[in-house]
């Protein structure tokens, strides 16, 4: 409990109180920075307002809460006080970072080597190394889906240690932004993105379950096992959703779909179109594409949700006779992998998550590449070709499909992290760890070469940092972080409902969600440009009120330089060149050009510049 | 908004933005007949219209329901009467009765017949107006060359060619559009496009050819032109007369049709304006009728006014929807889907006229359920087919192959033209 200093009185100046939120605490510890000196104090008895807290207080203490009322308005109008007058410009307390995964120096090492040998084999200089601000943005970006804060831009630059790159990794990675985010970029390659029938389909359950795992970092394998093979209600047994995603209410399970979706999200592969003929260009055929999906046909939806019947038979339709027959759980490859006993889908999922199914790693290790650097490896992500050196006899042409897959007698890229990651317990924090310190990933996205084809070679052999396409949800997120200079990282659920109910919304909808395609290369649109200069989420981001950014710095940063600094690092996360400070302090100056007054308000300059670096490519585009 | 625009030039030509406003061809809108460029109206029926209440009735069988005929302009030709004014239009048009598909389920239908193509969950086929926009470009339009109006679940997209050719949607038109006006005056606007011109060029040093690729500044000057285009004007139906508005009826899908003439006369590539509520389950008879209240008069003043204005010989209309209804009405007054024997209009653009192509069973061997019926239309006419007729009649090559991103290769089309159809 916490009032302002009543005169004559004294008590004891408190330090930062372990039960204080840490929010509320960074507050605290900025106040003999503010204009007006206000100082805070604790109230003597904080064992009364455990009590009160935890709610064992008596009757009579809870009158003397009451008396205590006037002191809480006035503790609010305190903190709004100083939240609206404190100084987060200058700098804040550094938090302790996570350390980085012990021994990943060796896998780092591997996967630079590979690049090396490549970039020379195709005769490529790879691009200069980039500026860390950039790489933290980058990495922000991919792991949490939104720019760093100017509170940890802040704190980064002031972090003077060895490898800052990698302890800042291993810090976001042990963030809620994290678990959340990239749950959800995860669960798009699992389940999709429709929301399903909300009765017999949760799809925010799905997530929440996938954001604890992340956060547990289970091993790989157990959450797609029991994604596969798990039983009971979809709102107790969170990872059933995976197949209740293949339940609709008139026709029961659709085995084809979970086969299909199965194989391609942890596969890899698409044998879905051997569903109703064999594949056009590779060698899935129609009865391999059967005995997958009988491993699903045993299947039921029961009062306690999802369990096997064991007296259910998968009946097929030839389409030619129409008649039906029976098909056994049989898998196109891999035999020996699977087992003989358990249930179809049990059998299934170990053969899934063997060690020896190279299809398995490859598959998880080609997606979190292209989560993080907005390309996966091999595109598309889900259609790889069969690991080198164990194809499948049967018309291929994969060699022409991913030329860069192929390169006789190298050890392909999904492989070379592939086993690093079996190796150490499949442990995806760790991959995402090895892949962020590597040096393609500290490469710039510029170069001085003008040459649209050789840097098209460049960027598929990963030469030069791809640019790409935000997703609408990072847009929001880093609007949402723009428009606070704290970060909002606790709150971070709050960003996600956002961001969920938006999802009907008119920005997402707008901006065009390209769910499950979203690792495709994609240029912009019009109505995204529309949405930008025009849309009400960008203008009520902009705003300057006193409780936002813009609004913030224009009160605070009284020096133009310095202001239009703060707006760069807060939605660039980078410092304004020596032409743009030419071009745009003028924006911000009392004096127009023309010599008059600027009769603007310094709200609305400082809007103005925030309106130019949110329609940015810069700022729409991983760079 | 008009002196607004001015202004604007005005700034914009004092200024060297590189941002700047084109130069203006308005002429190109008064271009007529066969000299114009081609463009396409598809008036999509969603939720599947029945075939029975509208171009092909069958009074007095047990399939025909409750449902009348009607004489038209085509000697020979009735259809169902609640289409009077239709009727008096359709010697314009062709009748399509039997058209048959695979595809029974909503989503999955109407990508067939907006793409014709059935979905293929390893990638996403161009729809009809996205090939058209994609072929015959207009680079004096400054309003989007493919719009679709009054929504719909599943609007027209790009697929492979690539999302800016995916329809740029307008609700009702009588509205306005979205996020077109500016939030700050025209001075403050302009020192914004400015500042962003600077910050724009630090980003494209040593990314030319990167940020090029990503179409942002494009865009964005695409999104300022049409801010301020006076082609907007294409959207303001209550510029029409009062006869005319009438005669489209004072319905969002009147205003929608009244709307496509005008964009189309703008130089539009493709309009796509949906009508919703076909998909009757119960109470067909009931839900036909007050849809046809909509369509009836709509559509005849479209194909009217298209003729009127001379646009009709360079305008392909196409009225589908994603399937047609089940012979068999069902207990509750109803009928369920039905992609094998259903019926479109299609004509103009050049088309031959006054042709009815297939015929449908009175009797046919009717099972509910769709899909283990055996029942088929006399002439039988595939969805590719009738897609190979229109992009060929829009002046495009059908069977052209093109690379897909991942470098698949894919015909716009894999049907080939009905000979019939085409003078």
């Amino acid at each position: 409990m916490l009032i302002k200093k009543p005169q004559g009185e004294t008590r004891t100046k408190a330090p930062r109180p372990a039960d204080i939120p840490r929010r509320i605490g960074h507050g605290f510890a900025m106040i003999p920075e503010t204009p007006q000196g206000v100082e805070w104090y604790q109230v003597a008895d904080v064992s009364r307002a455990r009590q009160m807290r935890d709610g064992t207080a008596t009757k009579g203490d809870l009158m003397r809460w009451k008396l205590l009322l006037p002191g809480i308005v006035l503790l609010a109008v305190i903190w709004l006080v100083s939240f609206v007058t404190s100084q987060p410009l200058k700098g804040i307390a550094t938090e302790e970072s996570a350390n980085p995964t012990t021994g990943i120096d060796e896998s780092i090492q591997k996967v630079n080597t590979f690049f090396t040998r490549r970039w020379a084999s195709e005769d490529l200089q790879p691009t200069k190394t980039a500026d860390e601000l950039a790489v933290l943005r980058r990495i922000a970006l991919a792991l949490m889906g939104t720019v760093p804060s100017l509170e940890e831009i802040r704190a980064f630059e002031q972090d003077s240690g060895p490898d800052r790159l990698q302890r800042w990794t291993a810090r976001f990675l042990h963030d809620q932004r994290y678990f959340d985010y990239f749950a959800e970029r995860l669960a798009r390659g699992f389940v999709g993105v429709e929301e399903g029938q909300f009765i017999v389909y949760r799809r925010d359950r799905f997530l929440r379950w996938l954001s604890e795992q992340l956060e547990a970092n289970r091993p790989y394998p157990e959450l797609v096992r029991e994604m596969i093979a798990g039983n009971g209600l979809w709102t107790d047994q969170p990872e059933v959703n995976f197949v209740m995603a293949g339940y609709n209410d008139g026709e029961g399970f659709n085995q084809n779909k979970l086969a299909g979706r199965a194989v391609r999200a942890f596969l890899g592969q698409r044998i879905d179109c051997a569903q109703c003929h064999d594949h056009p260009f590779d060698h899935w055929k129609q009865n391999e594409f059967a005995g997958l999906a009988a491993h699903f046909g045993q299947l039921k939806l029961s009062p306690v949700g999802v369990r096997e019947d064991r007296d259910l038979k998968f009946e097929v339709e030839d389409r030619n006779t129409l008649e039906k027959k029976v098909v056994e759980p049989e898998v196109p490859f891999g035999e020996k992998w699977e087992p003989t006993d358990g249930t179809g889908r049990e059998r299934l999922a170990t053969w899934v998550t063997h060690s020896e199914n190279r299809r398995f790693e490859r598959a998880i290790v080609n997606r979190v590449w292209g989560l993080l650097f907005g390309r996966s490896w091999i595109e598309p992500v889900d259609d790889l070709p069969d690991p080198p050196g164990d194809q499948i006899p049967g018309p291929q042409v994969e060699g022409a499909k991913h030329p860069k897959a192929l390169k006789a007698g190298e050890q392909d890229l999904l492989d070379v992290l592939g086993a690093d990651f079996r190796e150490h317990r499949y442990d995806l924090r760790r991959l995402i760890e090895v892949i962020l310190a590597s040096n393609p990933f500290l490469l710039e996205s510029k170069s001085d070469l003008d040459d649209g084809p050789r840097l098209e070679q460049m960027k598929e052999h990963f030469a030069i940092f791809p640019l790409t396409r935000l997703r609408p949800e990072q847009i929001i997120g880093s609007l949402l972080q723009s428009s606070s200079l704290t970060t909002i990282d606790q709150n971070s659920h709050l960003i996600s409902r956002f961001i969920k109910l938006t999802r009907s919304n008119e920005f997402v909808k707008e901006y065009g969600d390209l769910g499950e395609n979203e690792l495709e290369d994609r240029a912009g649109t019009i109505p995204q440009a529309l949405l930008r200069m025009n849309g009400n989420l960008v203008r009520e981001t902009i705003d300057a009120t006193p409780f936002s950014a813009s609004g913030r710095i224009s009160g605070m940063a009284k020096e133009d330089r310095q202001c239009l600094e703060l707006c760069f690092l807060i939605g660039l996360t980078r410092r304004p060149t020596d032409d743009e400070f030419t071009e745009l302090l003028p924006l911000l100056s009392d004096q127009r050009p023309d010599g008059k007054d600027n009769l603007m308000s310094r709200g609305n300059r400082v809007e103005d510049i925030y309106w130019i670096l949110f329609n940015s490519p810069e700022f729409a585009w991983n760079h | 908004m008009h002196r607004s625009r001015r202004d604007l030039l005005k700034a914009a030509c004092m200024s060297s933005l590189s941002f700047a406003f084109p130069s203006l061809d308005l002429r190109a809108a008064e271009a007529r007949g066969v000299e114009r460029k081609k463009s396409l109206i598809v008036i999509w029926l969603g939720g599947g219209a029945s075939q029975l209440e509208t171009w092909d009735p069958h009074p007095g069988t047990k399939i025909g329901g409750l449902t009348k005929s009607l004489k038209t302009t085509v000697p020979g030709l009735e259809i169902a009467d609640m289409y009077p004014r239709v009727a008096e239009q359709i010697h314009e048009l062709n009748v399509i009765r039997s058209l048959v598909s695979k595809e029974g389920d909503h989503e999955r239908g109407t990508y067939l017949l907006k793409t014709g193509y059935r979905p293929d969950p390893t990638l996403i086929h161009p729809s009809l107006g996205a090939i058209a926009s994609h072929e015959l470009p207009d680079e004096k339009l400054e309003i989007p060359t493919h719009i679709s109006l009054l929504g719909g679940q599943f609007p027209a997209r790009g697929g492979f060619l690539g999302e800016m050719f995916d329809a740029f949607k307008i609700y009702d038109p009588a509205n306005g559009i979205r996020n077109l006006q500016p939030r700050v005056g025209d001075v403050r606007q302009q020192q914004r496009l400015k500042g962003l011109d600077a910050v724009s060029k630090a980003f494209q040093a040593g990314r030319r050819v990167q940020v090029e690729n990503t179409l942002h500044q494009l865009t964005v000057e695409r999104a300022l032109r049409m801010m301020t285009s006076e082609q907007l004007r294409a959207f303001e139906i209550d510029q029409e007369p009062q006869a005319i508005r009438d005669a489209y009826g004072d319905t969002q899908f009147g205003h929608g049709c009244l709307a496509a003439r005008r964009l189309v006369e703008t130089g539009v590539r493709a309009v796509e304006v949906t009508l919703m509520g076909w998909d009757t389950h119960a109470n067909n008879f009931e839900g036909h009728k007050t849809q046809a209240k909509e369509l009836d008069p709509a559509m005849s003043a479209l194909i009217h006014d298209l003729k009127q204005r001379d646009l009709l010989a360079s305008t392909v209309v196409l009225c589908i929807g994603e399937f047609g209804r089940t012979p068999k009405i069902n207990g509750l007054g109803g009928r369920d889907h039905w992609p094998k024997g259903f019926s479109c209009l299609v004509g103009g653009g050049g088309l031959r006229s006054g042709i009815v192509i297939g015929e449908t069973d009175s009797e046919p061997q009717v099972e509910q359920d769709a899909k283990k019926s055996t029942a088929m239309p006399h002439d039988p006419i595939e969805i590719p087919d009738l897609f190979a007729t229109i992009l060929r009649q829009l002046g495009i090559e059908f069977d052209k192959e093109v690379l897909t991103p991942i470098g698949r290769p894919m015909r716009f089309s894999s049907g080939k033209p009905i000979e019939r159809l085409i003078a």
